[in-house]
């Protein structure tokens, strides 16, 4: 059977490919920014598990760099729900198939 | 390998199948809190308490919260009338999805034997990351601090409705 970390890594891998899924996939602005957001937490959960099963956690670089990360995807989901607000003010639409232009 | 982590990575990762294919944005949030939820418990099960804690106060406390703003300022809860909720090229973006997914996984079950076993989990106190913080990592610290300053000031500013001749 496979050991802890691996199974923490599949299940990193399939919420990875999940979020990519529904970025590329959705019609909806905000949903691509959830599919994003599901990316960067799999990403965080690969750090942590890393983190826990490597040779040395008492050095903290893992935890580290995913609290960091956690922090980076605040300022990143703020900025751009912000964004698509102001998309959504200027089109009238959030729908990606829609907006289709860069200028107007 | 025991039941509670399976059963905690199929709460996560149906959260997260059902908040990219619901049609209702906001069952879609709702899926994504469990999602974040279920990822918060697995960080808890790594034994990571401060970044379990920290993932159930940033993402459940405010990123979700985001989420549901940007979703009824934008009313996107309404189901669009012309056609699904996935977008022309669906097709494309599943394949590179799973194509990704088969990558990763390929690779992960074929250097299993190189990855470290089951190790006893690490005795770090919220004082130790505090230390760090402090020493270490301060620098690193300040430019998060900036950044979240940043962040704050420019999503006011790219969201704020400008009147018609208020230049």
């Amino acid at each position: 059977m496979a050991t802890p970390l691996v199974g923490y890594l599949l299940v990193a891998a399939l919420l990875f490919a999940i979020g990519l899924a529904g970025a590329l996939t959705r019609r909806n602005a905000i949903l691509v920014l959830i599919g994003i957001e599901l990316m960067l937490n799999a990403a965080n959960l690969n750090l942590i598990a890393f983190w826990r099963y490597g040779p040395h956690p008492e050095a903290l670089t893992g935890m580290m760099f995913a609290i960091f990360s956690i922090a980076v995807a605040a300022a990143e989901a703020a900025v751009g729900l912000g964004l698509v607000i102001a998309v959504h003010r200027h089109a009238q639409t959030t729908d990606l198939d829609q907006i289709n232009r860069m200028k107007g | 390998m025991d039941f509670v982590f399976w059963l905690l990575a199929a709460i996560t990762v149906g959260g997260a199948l059902a908040a990219v294919t619901l049609r209702n944005l906001v069952h879609c949030a709702l899926a994504l809190t469990v999602a974040f939820g279920g990822l918060a418990l697995l960080f808890l099960n790594l034994d990571a308490q401060f970044a379990g804690f920290a993932q159930i106060l940033v993402y459940i406390g405010a990123v979700a919260i985001l989420v549901v703003f940007a979703i009824l300022l934008t009313r996107s809860s309404e189901t669009p009338k012309d056609g699904g909720v996935f977008s022309r090229t669906w097709f494309t973006g599943l394949v590179i999805a799973a194509g990704v997914f088969a990558v990763l996984g390929g690779a992960l079950l074929r250097s299993q034997a190189g990855l470290p076993h089951d190790a006893p989990a690490p005795a770090v106190t919220v004082q130790q990351i505090g230390t760090a913080l402090m020493g270490r990592y301060v620098l690193p610290l300040e430019i998060i601090a900036l950044l979240l300053t940043a962040a704050l000031i420019g999503a006011v500013i790219v969201a704020r409705h400008e009147k018609e001749g208020t230049e």
